[in-house]
């Protein structure tokens, strides 16, 4: 295995639950809700994830249960917010500290265990090809779903019907209450979809990057994947692009460290921040585009008259 | 006037009574961690120290922890926080504490302070530290037998003293038994994420070590080793049930004698500001079983350890060059410990540029 195939796979398994979460988060704002609870809805899914794996000796039943986990969790932030309409940042950040509190909770009866790790499934044929094989079709489940859920994400928003109804509802609850749409079942469908998506990325966390749990596991990842949203000025695909384009920038300078290049560390490790800012630079230099991509009511509650 | 020293007598009556009550009570002595108490590192070992208190003392004190507290300002609030609940003796027990300690040492004159691994103390502030770079010269012994290629990964935190006299110990082991030997330094810039330390190992044997150490506090990079298979040195707990058939050796922090020790001269009245030192020999830090390596390099790793423990050996002592190839300790000459405390340069033989 040469040292290119050796870090791209290294970025692979680093971005992929940035992506996941990310994903899940854009459909969310997408529709007008701001969940800030990213982390904690991350950190469950890793907790029931692994938890569920030792109980049932399955990766997969943990995937499962880490996908549950992270909607179950955000259903709770749906309640809080959309339902009895509270305050959407205090009710995110809420949601991080609780996530953070009653995993390590549930968790420590597992901590310390060997983790059972989910194995890669090989394509058929695909996984031959030389160096792109090994990369792309020699994954675990959970990276071929984050690329399915990207796809997916994409063509519902723009290319069907209740994709407008979601966008619409996001730019303007008003008007799409106005013209029928159900605004609560909407963001709340979102919400859950985002949450089982951050639940997803925590599975990936206890079960394919180190297959162990430990408290504050998730390590600020769900902060990051809320920056890519709107690095990715809600787009899906930029999403994908974001993730990775961090993920190679914080495997390579851990490569740069190790090959002796002699740049200060601290320099390296701030790089990703710094490229993910230059992007921002770059992008919001359009200020129309990115007005376009903005969902007009992000963080506005809705409360429909009676 | 008589109203006056009447109630005065009462106020002297009811303030002595009080005090005589809260003697009975237990003495309340506090811990701040940097991690959690479960993180199967350098947290958990102090949370097994604290344990031991509890145990010993358990009569006399009850103890109290704040767990995950972050290094910066946070740790300020949180040790305040402390401070004002009545604790009496008042363990910091990361690096990064250390400027927060002396500041709310000054509000607080009265509570005792003692700060892990730093270096400023005050009338009411203590510091304690362990010698683990005795440790990690025996794993750089361990490391120049057991590796083929002679090249070691060393995944490291943050450019402090601690980490740095770390480095230096381990490769100073290396080269006494191999004096070609080499090591290539990663900084993770945390002490504690799974997923980095994890990215930290996957680069490093990516490049070709085939031996892990790390001064990190999770099990992620044991995990890494094991996967890939090679070898690798636990960090502040044993780590064999992530590595079994990967780890060399720990090194493995037991605080518990010395929290016991100062907590009974705290309660005994007879606390004093002291900077503690100890090693091996102490046993505020012991070598996890040495497993995965033939007899003959266990043998050579419990000699060191012996004569370690005796005095007759020091990691740190000449003929030793810094890195530039200036001389710094003469032939038999050791380092002071102020300067192994303020270490902020590399000895020759490391491959990495220091992060100042």
């Amino acid at each position: 295995m040469g040292i290119v195939e050796a870090i791209l796979l290294s970025v692979i398994t680093a971005a992929t639950p940035l992506v996941l979460a990310a994903a899940g988060e854009l459909v969310a704002e997408r529709s007008g809700v701001l969940n800030l609870g990213v982390e904690g809805m991350m950190i469950m899914g890793a907790v029931c994830a692994f938890a569920a794996t030792q109980l049932s000796g399955s990766p997969y039943v943990g995937v499962l249960a880490g996908v549950g986990a992270g909607a179950l969790f955000s259903l709770l932030f749906g309640f809080l917010t959309l339902t009895l309409v509270a305050n959407q940042v205090a009710t995110g950040l809420a949601l991080t500290l609780l996530g953070l509190g009653v995993s390590g909770m549930l968790g420590e009866s597992f901590l310390g265990m060997q983790g059972i790790k989910l194995q890669p499934i090989a394509v058929p044929l695909l996984s031959r090809v030389p160096f792109i094989g090994p990369l792309l079709f020699r994954q675990d489940a959970i990276f071929y779903l984050s690329i399915a859920i990207v796809a997916g994400i994409h063509w519902f928003l723009f290319r069907t019907r209740s994709g407008l109804k979601l966008r619409a509802v996001g730019d303007s609850h008003g008007s799409a209450h106005a013209l029928g749409v159900d605004v609560i079942r909407t963001r709340y469908l979102a919400v859950l979809f985002g949450g089982a998506c951050a639940g997803l990325a925590g599975a990936q966390l206890s079960l394919v990057y180190t297959p162990q749990w430990v408290e504050n596991m998730s390590a600020g990842r769900g902060w990051i994947a809320l920056a890519l949203v709107v690095f990715a000025s809600w787009r899906p695909w930029r999403v994908v692009a974001g993730g990775y384009l961090f993920g190679a920038v914080s495997i390579s300078q851990l490569h740069a460290q190790a090959f002796g290049i002699g740049i200060p560390s601290q320099f390296l490790s701030s790089l990703p921040y710094v490229a993910t800012i230059v992007v921002l630079i770059l992008i919001s230099h359009n200020r129309r585009m990115t007005l376009i991509n903005t969902p007009a009511s992000l963080g506005k509650p809705f409360v429909p008259d009676r | 006037m008589k109203k006056l020293l009447l109630a005065l007598a009462t106020t002297t009556a009811v303030l002595g009574f009080a005090s005589a009550a809260s003697a009975q009570e237990k003495a309340k002595i506090c811990f701040v961690y940097v991690g959690s108490k479960t993180d199967g590192g350098w947290t958990q070992a102090h949370d097994i120290g604290r344990q031991q208190v509890e145990k010993e003392l358990g009569d006399k004190v009850e103890t109290q922890f704040l767990e995950n507290v972050p290094e910066g300002p946070d740790a300020e609030r949180a040790i305040e926080r402390l401070a004002r609940s009545g604790c009496g003796l008042i363990y910091t027990t990361s690096f990064g504490f250390m400027d927060a300690t002396i500041k709310i040492a000054q509000k607080f004159p009265d509570v005792k302070f003692e700060h892990a691994t730093g270096y400023k103390t005050a009338p009411n502030v203590a510091t304690y530290n362990s010698r683990f770079y005795e440790g990690r010269y025996i794993q750089g012994q361990i490391a120049a037998k057991m590796s083929q290629k002679g090249v070691a990964g060393y995944i490291a935190s943050f450019p402090i003293p601690e980490v740095v006299m770390g480095i230096n110990a381990f490769v100073i082991g290396a080269r006494s038994v191999n004096p070609e030997f080499k090591i290539k330094v990663v900084w993770a810039n945390t002490w504690f994420d799974p997923g980095k330390e994890a990215d930290a190992a996957k680069a490093l044997i990516d490049q070709g070590v085939d031996i892990l150490t790390q001064h990190t506090d999770t099990t992620a990079p044991m995990q890494v080793a094991a996967e890939r298979g090679i070898k690798a040195f636990g960090q502040a707990s044993d780590m064999i049930a992530a590595g079994p058939k990967t780890q060399l050796t720990a090194i493995v922090d037991t605080w518990g004698a010395y929290y016991v020790k100062r907590t009974q001269a705290f309660l005994d009245g007879k606390w004093e500001t002291t900077s503690s030192w100890d090693g091996l020999k102490d046993g505020i830090l012991t070598m996890a079983p040495y497993t995965n390596m033939p007899d003959d390099v266990k043998a050579m790793a419990e000699a060191t350890e012996a004569k370690i423990k005796s005095g007759e050996l020091k990691p740190f002592t000449g003929p030793l060059n810094k890195q530039d190839g200036t001389a710094w300790l003469k032939e038999g000459e050791s380092s002071d410990d102020a300067t192994l405390l303020g270490m902020n340069f590399y000895v020759e033989g490391v491959d990495d540029k220091l992060p100042q």
